[in-house]
């Protein structure tokens, strides 16, 4: 598909527009090459130059505190991606295909944790999870505490919007006649679902899984409120580096999660482009 | 067309007598809301019969095959297929299929994947499923196209899926619902001899919704006529044609004249400008009725050639639109103005705009119909 502009900007527009254009990928992709440039940077202070080293990696990758903080990040990540996944998509589908009592009010409270400030979600959750393991620890005398967990459910909690947003317009825009074709032909609901409504909205589930990983890994707010002793994610981790004072260690970290970060895009935009291949005309 | 399947059922070899009857609709009433679809219908429709419903968009013809094909649930009546009462029998599970409007072919998979889901679905063996696909595909005529997606299919080539993935799991009633309604002209019309030929090899009973009365003309064994909500006529197509009970199916039905007109006497009725036609009419003087003139059962001729054994009414050419095979007139009769369509032999005497000239018929090519 080309789409093409029927007036071209001519003369001076032409050069303003380009220099714009150049003036916003600058400001978007230096300080990038800047944390670039510097993790790789000898010196002790962050932000000056010194004979290149790869001291700082080194230091990433022995520190305790990183490791672990990578792998709590990496397992929220994975799990709320997954569970938010499933039941954001059943969301969007409940209230794409069916008409029932409340389902106004379901859709608004939906889009809730995308409108609310991180801040007052973080706080919201807090006091819930503290109030919450009060009643269930006087009643069972167990001893919940904030961790691993509550970083799980509130991440779930908030991943189920975005998953349910974005599979709901590829619902929106499959052909429900498709569905009842199915089940004129014999398909139960699960056949139908699994066979037919399942394969027309895979590039929209996948689509939400992506957001909701990027999302989970990217938390900082919410994940810093409910998070417990002996829990913390990398995000949440650099952030109290940064506080303690800068190490170029950071710039090492940074620099590695943006390494991971594009590698997932990049994955996706394929997993998208081989997708869009197998289902077009042979 | 190819080779003929096995006809669906074994009542045969069961030595059961076979089911006279293979849907009917009690009373049937679907309301949306406060609007109502379909209003108390009440239809039979016959093993191996080619049944149309006949109506414009919005008349409920639609969500009455829907009910048949359990995609709607009807909010009063009852529903039987084969004897069989449907009741709230989700659509998986009643012995029927459909063709769609928009074909609703699956997307993301192949023509053999398509017409093999119902198969799949019903756990039919693998060897089956593939001698049977085959079968349906070879009656379709699109052997060779097996592996292609519906995106690079012709819409005629899609129609044809779509009719094989519902025949091939041999239904015992095939519901159509404006199967042809995408197709250009020439095309909807082959489909048209082919979709009746097809019925008639394979026996099915097929119920068959459509806007185009001549569609419904040309392929039915009967027909309902249907207008906001209600069955308004069921029967043959001559029947549905010759003998129009209402003035909305004389006037859906074909082209068509209606001249209000009242009952005088048993009969006579009396049009608007006093002239006095013998009609036997069954209805007490006074009630209004239409009276129906098709126009190719009229004819244009000059005022003095008009004999007294007759009907006529006499008026003055206003427009002549010239259509290759006929000429189609309008004549101007004082209070309205008649269509007339003359056939295009050799020797008819056209007539001029201006032209006064009388619009004769005989007694029999009249019908009325309830105003």
């Amino acid at each position: 598909m080309s789409v093409q502009s029927t007036a071209r900007p001519r003369g001076g527009a032409r050069w303003l527009l380009a220099g714009h254009a150049w003036l916003v990928y600058a400001f978007f992709y230096i300080p990038i090459i800047v944390l670039f440039v510097y993790s790789f940077s000898g010196s002790r202070l962050v932000g000056q130059w010194e004979a290149p080293t790869l001291e700082w990696y080194r230091e990433v990758f022995e520190n305790d505190n990183i490791q672990r903080s990578v792998w709590v990040s990496v397992r929220v990540a994975f799990f709320s991606t997954i569970i938010s996944t499933v039941l954001g998509t059943m969301s969007a589908l409940a209230l794409e295909r069916f008409r029932w009592r409340g389902r106004r009010v379901f859709d608004a409270l939906l889009y809730m944790p995308l409108i609310i400030p991180d801040v007052t979600m973080a706080v919201m959750m807090l006091v819930f999870f503290v109030q919450a393991f009060d009643i269930i620890d006087s009643i069972f005398g167990t001893q919940f505490l904030l961790g691993f967990n509550t970083i799980l459910l509130s991440h779930i909690a908030f991943n189920i919007s975005f998953v349910a947003i974005v599979v709901r317009a590829r619902l929106a825009s499959s052909d429900p006649t498709l569905e009842e074709a199915a089940a004129d032909l014999y398909a139960s609901r699960w056949q139908c679902f699994r066979r037919v409504t399942l394969p027309q909205i895979m590039p929209g589930v996948l689509a939400g899984a992506l957001l909701a990983l990027t999302v989970s890994l990217d938390d900082v707010v919410i994940t810093s409120f409910v998070t417990g002793p002996g829990s913390t994610t990398l995000p949440v981790y650099v952030f109290g580096l940064i506080k303690r004072g800068l190490s170029p260690a950071i710039n090492a970290v940074s620099v590695l999660m943006l390494v991971v970060s594009m590698a997932l895009i990049f994955g996706s935009l394929l997993l998208q482009r081989v997708i869009s291949r197998e289902s077009s005309l042979d | 067309m190819g080779e003929l399947t096995e006809t669906p059922g074994r009542a045969d070899d069961a030595e059961v007598p076979r089911p006279v009857e293979s849907v009917r609709l009690e009373s049937v009433t679907k309301r949306f809301d406060t609007v109502i679809a379909v209003d108390s219908v009440g239809l039979s429709i016959g093993e191996g019969e080619f049944f149309s419903l006949l109506g414009p968009s919005g008349c409920g013809k639609t969500t009455t095959l829907r009910m048949i094909a359990g995609l709607e649930f009807p909010t009063e009546g009852s529903i039987r297929i084969h004897g069989e009462e449907m009741g709230l029998r989700p659509p998986n599970k009643r012995p029927v299929n459909t063709v769609f409007q928009n074909y609703a072919l699956f997307p993301h998979m192949s023509v053999a994947q398509n017409v093999s889901f119902g198969l799949e679905m019903r756990k039919v063996a693998k060897a089956e499923r593939t001698q049977r696909v085959a079968q349906a595909i070879a009656l379709v005529q699109l052997t060779g196209m097996e592996n292609r997606k519906p995106a690079a299919l012709s819409g005629g080539q899609q129609q044809r899926v779509a009719l094989a993935r519902a025949l091939v799991n041999r239904p015992r009633v095939l519901l159509l619902d404006e199967p042809l309604g995408a197709l250009d002209l020439k095309l909807r019309q082959e489909m048209q001899s082919e979709l009746k030929a097809l019925q008639q090899q394979v026996g099915l009973t097929f119920v068959y919704v459509t806007h185009d009365q001549e569609e419904a003309l040309t392929m039915s064994d009967r027909i309902g006529v249907m207008n906001q909500g209600h069955l308004l006529q069921v029967g043959p197509p001559e029947e549905i044609y010759e003998q129009p009970l209402t003035r909305f199916v004389a006037d859906f039905i074909g082209r068509t004249n209606l001249l209000d007109a009242t009952v005088e006497s048993a009969e006579i009725v009396c049009l608007a400008n006093g002239d006095r036609l013998p009609a036997a009419s069954g209805l007490p003087a006074g009630a209004k009725v239409s009276v129906s003139l098709r126009p190719e059962r009229l004819a244009v001729r000059p005022r003095d050639s008009v004999s007294p054994d007759m009907l006529a009414l006499e008026g003055e050419v206003d427009r002549v639109t010239y259509m290759g095979n006929a000429v189609v007139y309008g004549v101007k009769v004082g209070w309205m103005t008649i269509e007339v369509r003359q056939e295009n032999e050799p020797g008819t005497v056209r007539h001029e705009v201006g032209d006064e000239v009388s619009v004769t018929w005989v007694p029999e090519a009249m019908s009325l119909v309830v105003a």
